[in-house]
């Protein structure tokens, strides 16, 4: 009892510090804080299929691509607010993915890295090919949207704040969703789909539907992201986008909820930090850098992060008998 | 004489859980010696001990030298084989291929062929699977496959593990008439067994293993007549 | 007809390049489970270290026969330095570091030898073949007949290698088997690092060989890699013979789509081939001559 009041008190801390940043922050430091919640959005929805549902895909940045035009191309074209394209964007890529979950039913593993990392490849000569829609390799130029209701927040501040709440209300559903008997049965098919068969679970379905719900996270990350840049272009949503989300993905722990924020603060900031170090070969650094901490933590950030939380309460509880929850580590178990 | 296999004081640890809780015994070159024991009395993990696949305090001798400090790659060269629970066939390749694998280890090269003829008398079958992919041979002949694999390397030790396991009597039959044979010819056989009374009729000496210890031991004649042993692995 | 022979041909060529590299992605990935993404670009570097010896004046065949020495050693040490300490972590944290050691090959590249891109030299004659065929004459590049020579000669070693050799036999148990191996002997982890090894070497003959057509460049192998994750998948992860058949086919069709196709053109020819491969697989799910792994309940 004690352990989940902790664990929300924390939550609710981080949350708090969260609403403080765009006060403190400049526009340009704000602008990457945002990107990082667009990011672990869409590395939640990679997660729930690749660390959930073992469904290996190397080709979500499709799924971010298609969310972002279908909220660039309404706003552009029929001038529908950028609010009711976001939940727009997340429906069809859910209707995309469960589509292309239907065949890539029939991949396993290997084979179903390559089907999607197809699609990582196609979506961006497909969006060129579309002109007359997509305005080509030029991309749609859009406007960024102001805060609603005359509040006094720049606009920057508002799409923080936006993103922000998006964030929250997916994660919540998302671990409503993980944690319950729909997760557990995700969980029973990766791990063994003919006993989880056996025990009456339509692993089919299934399947398909986490591909679907995968696709419409990541298809609101990427409408998040149409309305933050204020600018769509096929090839920002390249192969390494996709290939980024997984960095990502594994980085922060795949089948793990905050993990999804870790990767997203390490894909938006070490890049930087790389460059920082070396001017020459950047890349090299970031590279190392990956290498380094696959050594230091194999099973993720929220996998140490767990472990080391794990190792404390147990002596705790060794010292001092007493009910294990150190508040100030609450939140690294969501 | 100094004992041919020589264990004291071993524990065995599969990460934290420990499965051996000091087993001590030796063993005389020359015979068959089985391992009895209920499920999980550690059996297994005695032979894994020996052959390095887990962690382990205590001390094993093999002919007066220490075996702890060596890694399961080398046991080969003190001729030691292992013929593994699960009998550890290449399912990808084939019968000769599995043999000749099996011969890897050994000090001398040559040979190869007669070493063939030498198992092939003993399972006249793998003759005629000889060309086979040994994924396709039944469960008594991937038995028989691993024993002749074990003795490609001219052991002087064999450790055999369940060889009985998930085969027909009369090949359970077999076998152990072969592995007789095989011991007349000089191999020191180091046995664990499930079917304690085929193991009480082949070995001539009898360790009780019981939640990682030994609680008996003896000469297989002995211990047949015991009554602990009779009621409990016997059944009558 | 003889743009088609023409047309096969150089899609042979091209496509034995995606069988190499296909090969030794199949060979890494028996032994570990393990798709190595930096296949390619430790080729693309290996082929720049010869670049080098050429262009410090060493005779072509030297510098080949060096730079495979080279790329075989750097396999190893890789192996041993790089992936031996995770090789107990889930598979996917393995992809990762190979990706690390992707961006790591491209930027150190990148690095010493710029981005510029540099002409690499055949060691064929650049006069073309003239082959009568029935009717008409038919023209091939020496490059791509060479290139289709060197290939299939190297293909033939590895598989003579592994089919033939006590070291090959080895190696196959131990990428079957580690435990079983390990009791008869074999140095497991050796046999590992060996395989990286030569599939090091397999991929550098391939970026030796497809950089003259494409000058030499840190990005040389993205495609080729591409292509050769497409073709072992497409021939079955788990068969070798099946991964370099693929490599051949996929070579071929990309080059006739290519041609005959006119409004795909050479930007969509990539997906084009790439969704070709992908409804073979919805028809066959482990490869055209894979066999599906079946895992115990």
């Amino acid at each position: 009892m004690t352990s989940r009041l902790a664990r929300h008190a924390g939550l609710l801390a981080v949350l708090a510090l969260a609403c403080m940043l765009p006060f403190v922050l400049s526009n340009f430091r704000l602008f990457q804080f945002t990107q990082v919640y667009i990011y672990a959005i869409a590395i939640l929805g990679l997660n729930m299929l690749t660390g959930y549902n073992g469904q290996f895909s190397l080709g979500h940045g499709a799924f971010y691509a298609v969310g972002a035009y279908v909220s660039a191309i309404m706003m552009d074209r029929w001038h529908v607010p950028y609010g009711w394209t976001i939940p727009v964007a997340g429906v069809i890529c859910l209707v995309v993915g469960f589509l292309f979950g239907l065949p890539a039913l029939r991949l396993e593993g290997l084979y179903l890295a390559l089907a999607t990392f197809s699609l990582a490849l196609a979506v961006p000569q497909i969006l060129k090919y579309f002109e007359h829609w997509t305005g080509g390799s030029q991309g749609i130029v859009l406007s960024k949207p102001k805060a609603p209701l005359g509040l006094p927040l720049s606009p920057d501040q508002w799409l923080y704040f936006l993103t922000l709440a998006v964030l929250v209300i997916l994660f919540w559903l998302g671990a409503n969703l993980l944690r319950g008997r729909v997760g557990r049965a995700i969980v029973a098919i990766r791990d063994n789909h003919i006993s989880a068969e056996a025990m009456g679970i339509n692993s089919a379905l299934y399947k398909s539907l986490v591909f679907g719900v995968s696709a419409a996270y990541t298809g609101v990350a990427g409408a998040l992201s149409a309305s933050v840049i204020a600018f769509v272009a096929p090839d920002s949503f390249n192969v390494f986008l996709s290939i980024t989300l997984l960095i990502g993905s594994v980085i922060g722990g795949l089948a793990s909820i905050s993990g999804a924020i870790f990767g997203a603060f390490f894909i938006q900031f070490v890049p930087n930090w790389a460059q920082d170090i070396s001017k020459a070969a950047p890349w090299a650094i970031f590279g190392v850098f990956l290498i380094v901490f696959m050594y230091v933590m194999p099973f993720g950030i929220a996998g140490a992060v767990g472990r080391i939380w794990i190792r404390m309460t147990r002596s705790r509880v060794l010292q001092a008998g007493r009910d294990p929850a150190p508040a100030h580590h609450a939140h690294t178990t969501t | 004489m100094s004992a041919l296999l020589e264990v004291h004081g071993l524990e065995a640890f599969y990460g934290r859980t420990k499965a051996l809780h000091g087993v001590s015994f030796s063993m005389a070159a020359g015979g068959i010696t089985t391992i009895l024991g209920a499920n999980g009395a550690g059996k297994t993990t005695t032979l894994r001990a020996i052959s390095r696949m887990v962690r382990t305090a205590g001390t094993i001798s093999f002919e007066g030298q220490p075996l702890e400090a060596r890694v399961t790659e080398d046991i080969v060269q003190f001729g030691i084989a292992h013929a593994p629970e699960g009998r550890g066939t290449f399912v990808h390749l084939t019968v000769e291929e599995n043999l000749k694998v099996g011969a890897w280890g050994r000090r001398e090269r040559g040979g190869l062929e007669a070493d063939f003829e030498r198992v092939f008398g003993y399972f006249p079958v793998l003759r005629e699977r000889r060309r086979q992919m040994a994924g396709t041979l039944s469960g008594g002949e991937q038995q028989m496959l691993c024993v002749a694999r074990a003795l490609m390397l001219r052991p002087r030790l064999l450790l055999l593990d369940e060889p009985s396991l998930g085969l027909a009597p009369l090949v359970v039959r077999e076998i152990f008439r072969i592995l007789r044979t095989v011991n007349q010819a000089g191999v020191t056989i180091l046995l664990v067994e499930q079917n304690a009374a085929l193991a009480l009729d082949l070995a001539d000496h009898v360790f009780l293993l019981e939640t990682g210890r030994v609680v008996l031991e003896g000469p297989s004649d002995v211990l047949r007549r015991d009554d602990a042993i009779r009621r409990a692995y016997l059944g009558y | 007809m003889e743009i088609f022979t023409q047309q096969v041909v150089s899609g042979l060529a091209t496509g034995g390049i995606y069988a190499s590299v296909a090969l030794a992605l199949v060979m890494i990935y028996q032994a570990t489970d393990v798709v190595n993404f930096a296949q390619g670009e430790m080729a693309m570097f290996a082929t720049y270290i010869c670049w080098s010896m050429l262009n410090a004046g060493l005779p072509y065949w030297g510098a080949f026969l060096a730079t495979l020495g080279f790329a075989f050693i750097g396999g190893v040490v890789i192996e041993r330095v790089v992936i031996r300490p995770v090789e107990n972590a889930p598979i996917l944290s393995i992809v990762i570091v190979t990706l690390g050691l992707l961006v790591i090959c491209n930027s150190v590249a990148g690095w010493i030898w710029t981005y510029v891109q540099k002409p690499f030299p055949s060691p064929f004659p650049s006069k073309p073949f003239k082959v009568s065929l029935g009717a008409g004459e038919t023209i091939f590049g020496a490059h791509d007949i060479g290139q289709i020579g060197i290939t299939l000669f190297v293909l033939l070693c590895i598989y003579l290698f592994f089919r033939f050799t006590p070291l090959g036999l080895a190696m196959r148990a131990a990428a079957q088997n580690p435990v079983s191996s390990r009791l008869c002997g074999i140095r497991v982890g050796w046999m590992l690092a060996l395989g990286w090894g030569l599939a090091a070497v397999v991929g550098a003959v391939a970026g030796m060989m497809v950089a003259p057509s494409l000058t030499l460049e840190p990005n040389l192998m993205g495609g080729v890699q591409i292509y050769a994750f497409a073709a072992a998948t497409l021939g079955g992860f788990t068969s070798p013979g099946g991964a370099v058949l693929g490599g051949f086919i996929v070579g071929v069709v990309e080059n006739l789509v290519g041609t005959y196709v006119s409004f795909i053109g050479t930007e969509l020819k990539f997906t084009v081939a790439l969704a070709m491969i992908i409804v073979v697989l919805l028809v066959k799910p482990s490869g055209l001559f894979g066999s599906t792994v079946v895992k115990r309940v």
